[in-house]
């Protein structure tokens, strides 16, 4: 569905910083990829890129990335350069953030932003009849109606996250791009909203393109996975594939560095000291 | 056990007021905690999730909170309160130090990062002069893996979050504490560096004979580096052990879920396979219009 | 030093231009004054109404003044006014503000309540309220120090709230367990932080001191004895130089008025644009 072509991406004109250093990828139909990397990978300028948002300043400086959407009710098929993805925002293409907060208007309650934010195609004309067919998607997720009448920060960062994820999904696009979405939460609360992605992937059979330095999260959900690393991409694959038979060093290493629940343990054999 | 404890925690609550002049609505942000840290140098985690009230703990150990119940002992001595065997400023500073969660916070913008190290030599007489200072510096550098030429005349933004979380310990370490309160030290570290951090601490513990209060929500580093886990919620200790007894037989339902939410490698997430087979049976009813309203329940 | 003038190079456009309108007010305020021939207060030295020519080069005004050595003179005043008020308004409100914001409490809520109390109060009235019981004029330090007084709360409210928002960022307490007291931690820690924002207010503030005067000046309630910008304004309209066409007696103070207020924007709005620069950059 997106194909990214040998692109080479940097910031504004400043010459010697090159954030994506020659990198092709595929991004298919009905499927979870992972890009897994750390800060300084460029992971998130990769995922900027694609989503077609060049307002950090941003310049694909060789190479391209182009998209083709096949538009689930029409089945008209379209083609376009991601330069020009601005148009299928909230359409086809939805975007999760990492910070919530940065996105939610904090003097707006959740449902005016929720409305605002649809294309025309859902919005329809009868606000009632839109209200409750948002409420009822959230319930299918366990957030409760009440939900749309608070203002953001009355909502925990989990609840927010859960409902910027539904929000994503409501407009059913073909491509999902999560930019770290669990970052700063809670572990209990990121499993929650793993699942609902998944879930909503399974539903919506479309793309989700998930971004994080967590690689027990890719382990998780991801089908396929990218592991970039100083702006390259060092390794791809399946995620079963990856993970078994790690090639590369980085990924060895990444891999390597994740404590283990039950593994060994630093302190073991000092408990009888104490 | 003999001596004294290094830090006692006794009924220690933290209550904060909500609402109005006339509201009596109170938070409990931390309720009737307990907890002993023994004479002997090892690192005690309390883990739980933003809310649970650990951090708002943490910061009634470094005394930058003033508990509204309660007491805390450091070394047999009060923290609070009037009495004559209260533990003064400098004192206190002498025994405790922090390590704070967001590296890039931990420094002013406009102030080469060794000036910290510099001064807490010199304020903490360490020290007595600029000259004799330095060393000192460069010794606490030294034992994080860093140098003070290294780090000469750089600022904050200068350098990764992982060389200023060892450039704070480097700090932390200069004073010779007895004990390091951590809190949350490399949930914004990349997870590459992160084991080289906390086994950073590990060696600490056993080579300088320091004590460490380590506070994460995660409970895989809080189980690899611990010799004692106290998992936090809403305010209370809900359970605490040797991380292996935890592991193995956990008595709350809490704890349990904590553990199945932890993203591991090797087992997956059997929600995952439910997931799965619902939509694997939906595809295969020929006549069924996608996307359907399923029947859905609570991820 | 190095970081000082590395903060000047490569800079925008506005804050060599403001800069160059500065130091040319400088100089035509602090040095040129020195120079002049005689005291360009007196009257009838030369002969009266006299165009631009190469003795006088801005004419005289009608009373024989020398109109060029009169606009020296009334710069270096208003400029010294507008830098003792700055200077001391800014020194106060941001060494009040620190203490309010950073100490918290009572102190705060005492300081809060006298800045407060004070940005209510309108200060132009107040002066001509004054200037009318002292006789219908007031002298120079006298208007300075009321200026200080009603001025010194602006910058105090602004490093006020900063002042908060640093209590709350944790390499304060970093220094704080670093031994530091809490005056070095005001003066080493935070207040490289609000360095930024007092330079803009001292700016400011010089601005305010010199229209404030001015204002007073023109409506005739400022010292006729001294010459400042508003005084030379007074004058002018008092001797009817825009009915006889003098432009260039009451041209000069308000040309020199609003090219010193550009100059001095245009710095202020130089400088934050430069540390905004700075503070992206690598």
């Amino acid at each position: 569905m997106i194909t990214v072509d040998d692109v080479t991406i940097g910031y504004g004109n400043i010459a010697g910083l090159t954030a994506v250093d020659a990198v092709s990828l595929t991004i298919n139909d009905n499927e979870i990829l992972g890009i897994a990397g750390e800060s300084g990978s460029g992971k998130s300028t990769l995922m900027r890129a694609v989503y077609g948002d060049f307002s950090t300043g941003l310049r694909i400086r060789s190479g391209s990335i182009r998209g083709r959407f096949t538009d689930p009710r029409t089945g008209a098929v379209l083609e376009s350069d991601s330069r020009d993805f601005p148009r299928l925002w909230w359409d086809q293409i939805s975007y999760v953030p990492q910070g919530s907060m940065s996105v939610l208007n904090p003097l707006m309650k959740v449902e005016q932003q929720v409305i605002d934010g649809l294309p025309a195609r859902e919005r329809g004309n009868d606000r009632r009849a839109l209200r409750a067919r948002i409420a009822r998607f959230l319930e299918g997720f366990g957030l409760p109606e009440t939900v749309l009448d608070a203002f953001p920060h009355q909502l925990s960062g989990g609840m927010r996250q859960r409902v910027l994820v539904a929000i994503a999904a409501f407009v059913n696009p073909r491509l999902i791009l999560a930019d770290e979405p669990t970052t700063a939460l809670d572990v209990v609360v990121q499993k929650k909203i793993l699942l609902m992605m998944v879930e909503i992937q399974r539903r919506l059979r479309n793309s989700l393109v998930l971004v994080s330095h967590d690689l027990g999260v890719h382990y998780q959900i991801t089908d396929r996975l990218a592991v970039m690393y100083r702006g390259k991409i060092v390794e791809v694959g399946r995620t079963r594939d990856i993970f078994a038979n790690p090639r590369h060093d980085y990924t060895k290493a990444l891999i390597a560095a994740l404590p283990r629940l039950g593994g060994e343990r630093a302190r073991a054999g000092k408990e009888a000291a104490l | 056990m003999t001596g004294t404890p290094v830090l006692e925690v006794r009924q220690v609550s933290r209550v904060y007021k909500r609402g109005g002049l006339f509201s009596t609505k109170a938070f409990k942000a931390v309720d009737s905690v307990s907890l002993t840290l023994p004479e002997t140098p090892q690192v005690y985690s309390i883990v739980g999730e933003s809310g649970s009230g650990k951090t708002t703990l943490a910061r009634m150990i470094l005394r930058l909170v003033e508990p509204s119940d309660g007491e805390i002992r450091l070394l047999g001595r009060p923290l609070t309160g009037k009495g004559p065997d209260r533990i003064s400023n400098f004192e206190f500073r002498r025994l405790v130090q922090p390590i704070f969660q967001n590296p890039f916070e931990a420094f002013s913008a406009y102030l080469p990062v060794e000036t910290y190290l510099r001064r807490t030599a010199l304020n903490l007489k360490i020290a007595a002069s600029q000259a004799e200072a330095a060393p000192v510096v460069d010794a606490a550098l030294r034992s994080v893996g860093l140098s003070l030429e290294r780090i000469a005349g750089k600022y904050i933004r200068q350098f990764s979050g992982g060389e200023l979380q060892r450039i704070s310990v480097a700090r932390a370490l200069i004073p010779n504490p007895k004990l390091i309160v951590a809190d949350e030290p490399v949930s914004m570290v990349d997870a590459s560096l992160r084991m080289s951090i906390v086994n950073l601490f590990k060696q600490i513990v056993e080579e300088k004979g320091v004590s460490f209060i380590y506070i994460t929500h995660d409970l895989s580093t809080a189980y690899y580096l611990s010799d004692h886990v106290a998992i936090m919620n809403t305010g209370r200790i809900v359970e605490q052990g040797v991380p292996g007894e935890i592991l193995d037989h956990p008595t709350q339902d809490y704890t349990r879920e904590l553990m199945a939410a932890i993203p591991t490698i090797g087992a997956r997430w059997t929600e995952l396979e439910e997931i799965d087979r619902r939509y694997a049976v939906q595809e295969q009813k020929p006549a069924a219009p996608a996307p359907a309203e399923p029947e859905t329940t609570n991820p | 030093m190095r970081r000082l003038t590395s903060f000047f190079e490569d800079a925008p456009f506005r804050l060599y231009l403001g800069l160059f309108l500065v130091v040319v007010f400088v100089i035509v305020g602090g040095i040129l004054p020195w120079l002049a021939p005689t005291d360009p207060l007196e009257w009838y030295q030369s002969p009266r109404n006299q165009a631009p020519s190469w003795a006088h080069v801005l004419g005289t005004t009608s009373l024989g003044q020398d109109v060029f050595w009169l606009l020296t003179w009334a710069l270096r005043n208003s400029l010294m006014l507008g830098l003792v008020v700055a200077f001391f308004s800014t020194l106060i409100g941001v060494f009040l503000g620190l203490a309010a914001g950073y100490a918290g409490g009572l102190l705060d809520r005492v300081l809060s309540f006298f800045m407060d109390a004070l940005l209510c109060i309108p200060t132009l009235p107040i002066l001509i309220l004054m200037a009318a019981l002292f006789g219908g004029q007031l002298a120079l330090p006298a208007i300075c120090v009321l200026l200080i007084l009603f001025n010194w709360p602006y910058p105090a409210r602004q490093v006020r709230a900063v002042a908060l928002t640093m209590r709350e960022r944790e390499f304060v307490n970093v220094a704080w367990f670093s031994g530091e007291s809490r005056v070095r931690i005001l003066t080493r820690h935070i207040f490289p932080y609000i360095a930024g924002w007092s330079a803009a207010n001292f700016i400011n503030t010089v601005l305010v001191g010199i229209a404030t005067e001015s204002a007073l000046a023109v409506i005739g309630l400022s010292s006729a004895q001294q010459a400042t910008l508003g005084t030379m304004i007074y004058w002018a309209i008092q001797y009817q130089a825009l009915l006889a066409q003098r432009y260039v007696w009451i041209g000069a103070p308000v040309v020199s008025i609003v090219l010193m207020f550009i100059g001095l924007f245009l710095v202020s709005s130089g400088l934050s644009m430069r540390s905004a620069e700075r503070r992206m950059s690598v």
